[in-house]
């Protein structure tokens, strides 16, 4: 099968591959790439353990193909740390035993990353619609909402 | 709420001090940055992907299997049937003394549910295989199939597995888990009220997160690596080991991370035909539930029905209980004789009731082959049981808290199964729920305690 040309920039670096026409960017990024930080819950996009950010907007890897992703500046769990030193969200998920058996956790780390870029202070209330297209099957909601609000917090002290 | 950290104070020789402290998951910071390594995040060069070919029909006899078009399609390496398999017939607990051995690895001769292994397809792509399991051709004699659990005990009914040779399963106390304790019909003879309910669930799916599956890497010594989410890694080695007939030594099983279990991940089912792929074909090989396998094909809670008939004093005893359990296995055994047999020991209920009589069937239908999850053979008995004690409780005006301080074990009490109680703590339990719930009881009930000096 032909093969396409993408290129696009992953955490901050250059990618480059070579993909079939149709693969997707779950798919690029797990088994080409190397980053296993999304996850394959149901590639139908309705789980979000797969969710990425593609340019500044949160995405399910698994309903994207990475054909379309030329250009596009790509983020995802694996390169939220900076320097070894955790990002907020992931201290405040660390800190608030936000994590069960962690398979959704890199996709609602996503999901939080992009609402705090665009609300720095929500309300619960937002904070709950904006973790709605991540299922966590071991129902651990509560400490994931709470670690969310405490991150928005820690953010809005180093703010001040 | 108060912890009663002294309420075991003279039994803990540990000296361990954490109740009530925070402390961090080893396993968090690996959740939060994305590198915790679960099963399909190896990837190996020239992996191949296994796709099942699955009974669309819910018990069939099989005339024949043309795998001819699905090995020419493109990207197809290896075809496997029932006859590739060494020891194709297993059962998951055999090293337990619960056979015996009903259950086909891919089924040979006929189908006992809708979505058994029949073909198992391994091609370069996941689409490629597939596209092949699509043209295995298999020809079906469609058998008359049983459903309901009452329905396959009765006489003439189509007999689901011929490994058991009838549609239950034999413990050594025969057809069902027997209990018997005091006198149960000289019980009811003496109740002042006697209660008869039926209760029966639906199975239940685990719905993890992260589907079954594993990699299989073979090593190149005639070892294998198995990368698994199992939950139970060491019936996975002994049962891989039966089936491949290769010894232990051969197997390296990698697992301890799963990605929401919930039982649903106990049953050999994925390694065993994996590895063996591994080794006929000497490549990598993945196999991963899809989410509607995982959804339609492993194991869900089996469906249970619990017909429970107790005699009930004015005064709040209960004197005679009496329970018929059935829990549905599917088509095979799996964990479910293990299941209807807990069930048996636990179905009093944490009372102390003189007289017990109970029997628990586990009972083989045309549906999925059911399994552990969650205190399976327990859980939907204990929501029968409790929802029996509102019923009793309302039947007789009692307050139904106040109900089951009257009837609760305490340290001392023999269980009907012969386990003398130890460290019951439901009173004080119940205590903690009365206060927390501002469900008040009566005084007498809040001075009552489990532990009895010297019992």
């Amino acid at each position: 099968m032909a093969k396409v040309p993408v290129q696009f920039t992953l955490n901050g670096s250059e990618k480059a591959e070579f993909v079939e026409s149709g693969t997707t960017l779950l798919h690029a990024l797990r088994d080409k790439i190397g980053d296993t930080s999304p996850k394959g819950g149901c590639h139908q996009g309705t789980c979000g353990a797969c969710s990425v950010i593609i340019d500044g907007e949160l995405r399910l890897s698994c309903l994207t193909l990475a054909e379309t992703c030329g250009g596009a500046d790509i983020r995802t769990t694996a390169g939220l740390a900076e320097g070894g030193v955790l990002h907020p969200l992931q201290r405040a998920f660390l800190d608030g035993f936000a994590t069960q058996c962690g398979f959704c956790t890199p996709g609602m780390i996503m999901a939080a990353k992009v609402l705090l870029d665009h609300t720095p202070n929500p309300s619960r209330e937002d904070v709950v619609e904006a973790l709605s297209g991540s299922i966590c099957r071991c129902t651990g909601y509560e400490p994931i909402i709470q670690a969310v609000l405490a991150a928005a917090r820690a953010n809005s002290q180093n703010a001040a | 709420m108060e912890l009663r950290k002294d309420y075991f104070a003279d039994v803990r020789k540990d000296g361990l001090h954490e109740i009530g402290q925070g402390r961090p998951r080893l396993d968090s910071p690996g959740h939060v940055t994305g590198k915790t390594p679960y099963f399909a995040d190896r990837n190996f060069p020239g992996m191949l992907h296994l796709k099942m070919v699955r009974s669309p029909h819910h018990h069939a006899r099989i005339r024949s299997i043309d795998t001819s078009e699905a090995e020419k399609h493109p990207g197809v390496v290896r075809v496997l049937t029932a006859k590739d398999v060494p020891h194709n017939v297993y059962t998951i607990l055999i090293l337990i003394q619960i056979g015996p051995e009903d259950e086909t690895v891919l089924a040979d001769g006929k189908v006992r549910w809708k979505g058994e292994a029949v073909v198992a397809v391994l091609a370069e792509t996941e689409r490629a295989a597939q596209e092949a399991a699509a043209k295995v051709k298999v020809d079906y004699e469609v058998l008359p199939a049983v459903f309901d659990m009452e329905e396959a005990l009765k006489p003439g009914a189509p007999l689901v597995n011929e490994y058991h040779g009838q549609n239950y399963y034999l413990y050594d106390s025969g057809e069902c888990r027997k209990v018997r304790f005091g006198d149960v019909e000289a019980g009811f003879a003496q109740a002042d009220h006697i209660l008869e309910q039926s209760y029966q669930s639906s199975p239940i799916e685990h719905a993890p997160t992260e589907t079954t599956g594993c990699v299989v890497a073979p090593e190149g010594n005639d070892r294998f690596t198995c990368y698994t989410n199992t939950q139970a890694m060491f019936f996975t080695l002994d049962n891989t080991s039966i089936i491949l007939q290769m010894p232990g030594s051969k197997l390296h099983f990698v697992g301890g991370t799963v990605g929401g279990g919930f039982g649903g991940k106990v049953d050999v089912i994925v390694e065993p035909i994996a590895i063996l792929a591994a080794k006929l074909t000497g490549r990598p090989v993945c196999f991963i539930y899809s989410r509607e396998e995982e959804m339609q094909i492993s194991s869900p809670r089996a469906a249970e029905k619990v017909i429970i008939k107790d005699g009930v004093m004015k005064d709040g005893r209960i004197v005679a209980r009496k329970v018929t359990g059935y829990t549905d296995a599917g088509a095979y055994s799996r964990h479910s004789p293990y299941g209807a047999q807990k069930g048996a020991a636990h179905y009093p209920g944490p009372y102390t009731i003189p007289n017990v009589w109970i029997d628990t069937y586990c009972v083989y239908t045309n549906r999925t082959p059911s399994s552990a999850m969650r205190g399976f053979g327990v859980t939907i008995g204990d929501f029968a049981l409790e929802v029996q004690m509102d019923k009793l409780a309302r039947l007789i005006g009692m307050d139904p808290l106040e109900f089951r301080f009257i009837n609760a074990y305490r340290d001392g009490d023999m269980k009907a199964h012969r386990q003398p109680t130890e460290g019951a703590a439901l009173i004080e339990c119940m205590q903690e729920a009365s206060r927390a719930a501002n469900w008040p009881v009566a005084e007498k009930y809040m001075a009552m305690s489990s532990y009895r000096k010297g019992a």
